[in-house]
């Protein structure tokens, strides 16, 4: 086995294992306990967990300083960098602070518009789009540079992740795109989360085709619904998402305290369902501010014990 | 073009209210285009100040004047006979046209008038949209004529992101995604097979980001 980093969630990868990812979005405040707390009931479910970065523009700690807390609780974060709020200069800057507390995994994003959260009235940046980001950590650590040319001393050492939103228009170029970011040096994707089964296996279908799957390792982002009310919020109200009908109905036709855990059943389903797609290396769940739920989706989708690496 | 828009009345009034004689200047090119500052806008805002101060009761006097350019030195001497009459300039020119004028009658107040926008294009009658941000080096021939610069929220480069939505940005319904234009363009100009190459990092030092540019052509210099 060849690896190219230290990551541990490289190495399940590699020894062919299903892998399980979460999610951790930092508190709007200081309380490093909001984080860790988060980390100790996810902790043995899963090989990674990612850390949003300011997500959907709202403003938090910041991603490097939750992934630290994590890191020093024995989790494996996946630091996660928009280039939305920093320029080349802090990007390579924050990378080599991840690096320097052997923070081995990143995932590069271009960030919700800031109009969606609490500084409408700031700047973007967008120096680099999620591409050149994912580019930019390569070079660093690939050549050993600087995006200026200079060398780098003790280069970061980081498994370079990407997302993939196989249901956002147009559909047509949603592989070419991911061949894109491949072609970049994403060597794990994580995808939008998945309720469109069907349109999602049509996806993967067209990645097989073109054998992106060699080439990367996909994870499928998989989100339970807490409510019929939340499965519409996602439809009309969330970009890029793609509810299907069926699933709203099937929440909102069992009683409302009810609604969580036939949401949770669904997850579950799903994954079961998707385990058997070829080309799918792992799972990643994002129960957002429901992160006591991983645990029994981690479970009940056959994921658990996660394997010794 | 150069798009701007009508500044609020009551901003106008507060900024003038400290003068008494003052040239309300309007310029013939690009807002007069944009209907924010031509001949036409001018007569309207002067009236519009007169009737206002005259309720006020207070006596100041609102002239007019349009120039055929207020960025341009030739057209700018056209006043200068007639600028110790005045206390302010009002102009209702772009950005450019009021530093203009502001650099060539030192000590003369300038007020501008309109809020200069945007480089566009008029769309229909009373709808200007964002085409350019001069970014100083144009990569038009490689996104289908079209800017990811100015018309994508994000101005990804490889685009489009996750939150393109049935053609629409993920900002706005009503915001076209640049990134869904170029795609359709691309095919229907059967080069779909370009979109997988990868644009590399831009260099923005021909942009703002550079500080204050200059475009100096010694070949048509005298
Ligand atoms: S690429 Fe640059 S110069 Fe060309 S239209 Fe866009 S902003 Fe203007
Ligand atoms: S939806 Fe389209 S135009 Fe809007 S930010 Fe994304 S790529 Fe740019």
């Amino acid at each position: 086995m060849s690896m190219n980093t230290p990551s541990k969630l490289e190495k399940v990868f590699k020894s062919g294992h299903i892998a399980v990812t979460s999610e951790c979005g930092p508190p709007r405040g200081s309380d490093p306990e909001a984080v860790t707390s988060k980390g100790a009931m996810i902790k043995d479910h899963v090989d990674a967990v990612n850390i949003t970065d300011n997500q959907t523009a709202m403003t938090r700690m910041s991603s490097l300083a939750a992934c630290i807390h994590l890191k020093q609780m024995g989790l494996e974060p996946i630091l996660q960098m928009v280039t939305r709020d920093r320029n080349r200069v802090a990007l390579q800057s924050d990378i080599l602070g991840a690096a320097s507390f052997d923070i081995n995994n990143v995932l590069c994003l271009s960030g919700d518009h800031q109009s969606f959260g609490d500084c409408a009235q700031g700047q973007n940046v967008h120096d680099l789009d999620s591409m050149q980001l994912v580019q930019t950590v390569r070079h660093m650590r690939d050549e050993g540079k600087f995006l200026g040319g200079d060398d780098i001393k003790r280069p970061p050492n980081m498994f370079v992740g990407a997302a993939a939103n196989p249901f956002a228009d147009p559909f047509e170029i949603r592989v070419p795109r991911l061949a894109k970011k491949i072609a970049c040096g994403a060597e794990f994707i994580q995808t939008q989360c998945i309720y469109n089964i069907a349109k999602f296996e049509e996806w993967m279908r067209r990645v097989r085709e073109r054998g992106l799957h060699e080439k990367v390792f996909i994870m499928a982002g998989m989100t339970p619904m807490k409510s019929a009310p939340m499965a519409k919020f996602m439809k009309n109200r969330v970009p890029g998402m793609d509810v299907p009908d069926e699933i709203i109905d099937r929440l909102a036709g069992v009683e409302k305290k009810k609604q969580a855990q036939e949401g949770i059943d669904i997850c579950v389903e799903h994954i079961q369902r998707l385990k058997e797609v070829e080309g799918i290396a792992g799972f990643h769940v994002m129960a957002i501010e429901w992160e006591e739920k991983v645990p029994e989706i981690v479970e009940r989708s056959g994921l658990y014990p996660r394997p010794e690496v | 073009m150069i798009v701007a828009d009508k500044k609020p009345i009551e901003e106008i009034i507060e900024t003038v209210k400290p003068y008494d004689r003052i040239l309300v200047l309007g310029c013939n090119e690009c807002v007069t285009v944009c209907e924010a500052g031509g001949k036409k806008e001018v007569e309207v805002l002067a009236s519009a100040l007169r009737m206002h101060f005259i309720q006020q009761g207070s006596k100041k006097n609102f002239d007019e004047r349009t120039l055929e350019r207020q960025c341009d030195h030739e057209y700018l001497e056209e006043i200068r006979d007639i600028m110790d009459n005045y206390d302010a300039v009002l102009s209702l020119a772009c950005g450019v046209g009021v530093q203009f004028m502001a650099e060539k009658y030192h000590t003369t107040p300038l007020i501008p008038g309109v809020n200069t926008c945007f480089l566009g294009a008029t769309e229909k009658r009373g709808l200007w949209t964002e085409r350019c941000q001069a970014c100083g080096s144009c990569v038009l021939a490689h996104t289908a004529g079209i800017c990811p610069i100015s018309r994508c929220a994000k101005r990804v480069m490889n685009g489009p992101c996750g939150g393109s939505t049935g053609g629409k940005c993920e900002i706005n319904k009503d915001v076209d995604c640049a990134w869904q234009l170029i795609i359709d363009r691309l095919r229907d100009l059967d080069r779909m097979d370009e979109y997988e190459i990868v644009t590399p990092i831009k260099d923005w030092s021909t942009e703002r980001a550079g500080g204050p540019r200059t475009v100096a052509r010694e070949d048509v210099q005298v």
